[in-house]
């Protein structure tokens, strides 16, 4: 395990009933990198993501980010501390512009006190600016300036997922967690999706842990992979070493045969 | 308090909590069918008492025959609802749909006071008042009828549900409406049957219910929120749910009319329900709820 | 900020309006119908709120409206206090009994929540009914002061009319304004997603709490106005059907829409009245229309009117397009 990680899972243990989902898992992202997490199907790598944003309650061991422990916090405390997702099957806000989703993103970095919003003072003018302002500048850079004003439930698939995206962005995050971004998209949205992560991590400096069937994606875009199978850890390491390790093949051919 | 005034007040409880069963077996079915909430089921219940006095006083029937035409006519009634005012605009949201049943309420209730007036009415009990002692406590012939029939539509359901093509149709419906639409299952019949069976089981527990409680135009409102309540103590969209609910909604309020004061007996139920739903938030034999509103 | 602009001078507009309808109307009959129609509006924007906005469904509100009654009629009646601090203090109850009852009961969700609000709801019902010594017990409480603020006694019905109008355009514009901030956007995510609300950082369980607060305080300061304006109020009021029916108002007018809130109230409350020359039929068309309304304006009153608005735009400036919330 790097020392220098940014978010560190010890020890991860889930349960749903009498099925254990996550065994112990010891997962860890490095600051400034992408770290994806793959395995077959029921792996348990959405469980994993779950549990990190406090969506899942832990059966056992830790989690924390840059050394501050957050495993009892509930997920909007994690989001606030940094611990950002976006979801497999799309949450956006239908009821709300793409403008507005983004702005929502914005929610604990832009404040001001319910007695502004009522009275609209200065300051809620001056954060409505700066919010929309951050909230344009991250629709912009995953490509969407042009839809702000789109009701969010009218923008094409593909494109929500990037509003999901720019939402996420909008909320700061120290890391960002992303549940199979390019589920649904088709080779040419897959391959800007990849550009967006890589900037993500090179221009805004944001760690990425990325849930992805997508190998070429997955293989392409990441500085370290963890794999997971009927939730433990079989292996880890850079994508090279990963794609060779005969425990990784196995369990990706043999699936149905292991047990 | 000794055992046979506690006694007294299980079988007052069981008889009434026995109508609150049914009432919540009528919400059940359309919510499973459809995801309304019926603020009519009331009023189905109100009609069964009502009509059944109404056949027997204007049309002169005897009451075995009223009552059966009581509840063959409110069965219409739900037919005619669901034609009318809920098939047109099915894909409306629930909320809208829900309100549509208000409406509908509102309309019935206006009609019975029209038709009826503001009195009062009895039916008679259906095998005199002669009380039957057991173990110290009296038990009126009429709850014995309330009781049988109602475990008499209960096994009913239960057959019609497990044991026709209807009934599982309306189980598929239930489990998941567009799968149940994909294997050929005509959704809009359920829905139709849903209202029908609804208006039928409403209409059996005001008939029964009316000797004990008299009947007037505006009883719905009380019984379709007792019903209501009954349904979510037992989880929603339960139908065995519904019934056990009923029955313990009944004899909560009995023991709580008995034991501490009758003006309070509806708090005291319902006090129990708001901390029965903080501990279990689907009720006792719910699972979770899909959010729908 | 375009919108901004728009709810000021909506606002300033429907205030000039409900000032010059006493000069219009027929009778001083109509005054107390209009005073009725601001005080059921001011409680149906702020279940909107709640319902339309935040997803989350009361079905006891009128408990609300009635318990800030009756604690502004104790206050002032029985013991003596001036009107305003009973007014303060009826507001300040409503409020204070929704956010204790809140914290656990917004846990739930859906037809439970609705359960849950409905029979505390009953309670308070049976309590106002049954408490005789303090409340009066059904046959009512009599006798309740008329507002007197600064030495200044609203007698007149007219005078109090101005008074609720004001309070109600009041209510409108905060209510405007809190959609318009991150507020308002908190508690729309919530309703759409609860957990994408929480995955940016909302803390759903706080902002359900607040939005119940308000709404109750809302249905309070209509409550109190209520209890001075009448000087006799009864539990009849404030029961379930009450609050069945504010719920009507909210989705008639339009779910998510102020100004549909004030429209659905208005129209609802008002409607009785029309109806009045059917005597034993009014019950009956009062509830066809709800069904009608409900079965061909699938958004609401004010969804009627906003499509039919687009239609005429459209119609005179083909591509134009409205977007505006």
């Amino acid at each position: 395990m790097p020392p220098d990680g940014l978010l560190d899972c010890r020890g991860v243990t889930v349960r749903f009933g009498g099925v254990l989902a996550l065994d112990e898992v010891d997962f860890s992202a490095r600051d400034r990198a992408v770290t994806s997490i793959i395995g077959p199907n029921g792996a348990g790598k959405t469980t994993l993501l779950n549990a990190i944003s406090g969506v899942v309650p832990l059966a056992g061991g830790g989690i924390s980010l840059s050394g501050r422990d957050l495993s009892q916090s509930p997920p909007h405390i994690r989001a606030r501390a940094g611990v950002v997702r976006t979801f497999q099957n799309l949450e956006i806000f239908t009821n709300m512009s793409a403008l507005e989703n983004v702005m929502t993103g914005c929610h604990c970095q832009v404040r001001y006190s319910v007695l502004d919003s009522l009275l609209k003072t200065p300051r809620y003018f001056a954060g409505e600016r700066k919010a929309r302002a951050k909230a344009m500048d991250c629709l912009e850079f995953v490509g969407l300036a042009d839809s702000a004003q789109t009701p969010a439930g009218d923008l094409p698939f593909g494109r929500q997922r990037l509003l999901e995206l720019a939402r996420a962005l909008a909320a700061r995050p120290g890391i960002l967690l992303l549940d199979e971004p390019a589920a649904g998209l088709n080779m040419k949205e897959t391959r800007v999706l990849g550009g967006l992560i890589r900037r993500i991590r090179d221009e805004q400096g944001v760690a990425v842990v990325l849930v992805e069937h997508d190998m070429d994606l997955v293989m392409g875009i990441s500085d370290q992979i963890t794999v997971l199978a009927f939730g433990q850890v079989i292996a880890k390491g850079a994508p090279l070493e990963v794609q060779k390790d005969p425990e990784v093949i196995a369990a990706y051919l043999g699936a149905d045969d292991r047990d | 308090m000794d055992s046979a005034s506690l006694l007294q007040f299980l079988i007052s409880g069981l008889t009434v909590g026995s109508t609150y069963g049914l009432t919540a077996l009528g919400f059940t079915i359309i919510f499973n069918t459809t995801g309304i909430i019926n603020f009519a089921q009331g009023e189905f219940v109100m009609l069964g008492g009502m009509l059944s006095v109404f056949f027997m006083r204007i049309a002169g029937l005897d009451e075995a025959s009223a009552i059966v035409l009581a509840v063959a006519a409110v069965t219409l009634a739900g037919a005619l609802i669901e034609r009318f005012t809920i098939r047109p605009v099915k894909d409306a949201s629930i909320i809208n749909l829900i309100i549509i049943t208000i409406g509908v309420s509102i309309f019935i209730r206006g009609l019975a006071m029209l038709a009826w007036g503001k009195d009062t009415f009895a039916l008679p009990p259906f095998s005199g008042d002669a009380p039957i002692a057991l173990f110290g406590a009296v038990v009126m012939p009429q709850s014995i009828w309330v009781l049988a029939i109602s475990l008499l539509i209960l096994s009913g359901l239960k057959a019609f549900f497990s044991g026709t093509i209807y009934g599982k149709g309306m189980l598929a419906c239930a489990q998941d409406k567009k799968a149940a639409y994909l294997v050929g299952i005509s959704v809009e019949r359920m829905v139709l049957l849903s209202f029908m069976i609804s208006g039928l089981v409403g209409a059996v527990g005001g008939a029964i219910l009316a000797p004990i409680t008299l009947t007037s135009f505006d009883v719905g409102v009380i019984l379709g929120l007792k019903g209501f309540a009954a349904c979510i103590l037992g989880g929603l969209g339960n139908p065995f749910g519904a019934a056990a609910g009923g029955l313990i909604l009944g004899v909560l309020e009995s023991f709580g009319a008995g034991l501490l004061s009758s003006a309070y007996k509806d708090a005291f139920a319902f006090i129990i329900l708001l901390l029965l739903l903080f501990v279990r938030p689907s009720g006792l034999f719910g699972t979770r709820e899909a959010k729908r509103v | 900020m375009q919108g901004l602009k728009k709810d000021l001078l909506l606002t300033g507009a429907f205030l000039s309006a409900l000032c010059l309808a006493p000069w219009v109307l027929p009778s001083g009959y109509y005054l107390t119908v209009l005073i009725m129609c601001c005080l059921n509006a001011m409680t149906v924007v702020g279940l909107n709120l709640l319902l339309g906005y935040a997803g989350q469904i009361s079905l006891g509100h009128a408990a609300f409206y009635g318990l800030a009654a009756y604690t502004t009629a104790i206050l002032t009646t029985t013991l003596g206090l001036p009107v305003a601090l009973g007014m303060l203090a009826g507001v300040g109850l409503a409020a204070l009994v929704a956010f204790v009852i809140g914290i656990p009961t917004l846990k739930l969700s859906g037809n439970y929540l609705a359960m849950a609000t409905l029979g505390f709801g009953v309670i308070v019902y049976i309590f106002l009914n049954e408490t005789v010594g303090l409340t009066g017990g059904p046959s009512g409480f009599t006798g309740i002061p008329r507002l007197n603020a600064a030495g200044l006694t609203l007698s007149s019905d007219r005078s109090y009319y101005y008074l609720t109008a004001a309070v109600l355009c009041a209510v409108v514009l905060l209510s405007l304004n809190l959609i318009r901030s991150r507020l308002g956007r908190a508690l729309r995510a919530l309703h759409t997603s609860e957990k994408a609300a929480q995955a940016v950082g909302i803390d759903i369980a706080r902002y359900k709490l607040f939005i119940f607060v308000l709404s109750a305080a809302f249905a309070g300061a209509a409550g109190v106005l209520y209890a001075h304006y009448l000087t006799f109020i009864a539990p009849s009021s404030f029961g379930f059907l009450f609050s069945v029916e504010l719920l009507v108002m909210v989705v008639l007018g339009g779910m998510a829409s102020v100004w549909g809130s004030v429209t659905g109230a208005f129209f609802l409350t008002a409607l009785p009245e029309f109806l009045r020359m059917f005597e034993n039929v009014e019950i009956i068309i009062y509830g066809a229309i709800l069904i009608l309304c409900m079965m061909f304006l699938p958004r609401g009153l004010a969804g009627g009117v906003s499509s039919l608005a687009v239609r005429l735009r459209g119609r005179a400036r083909p591509g134009e397009d409205d977007h505006a919330s």
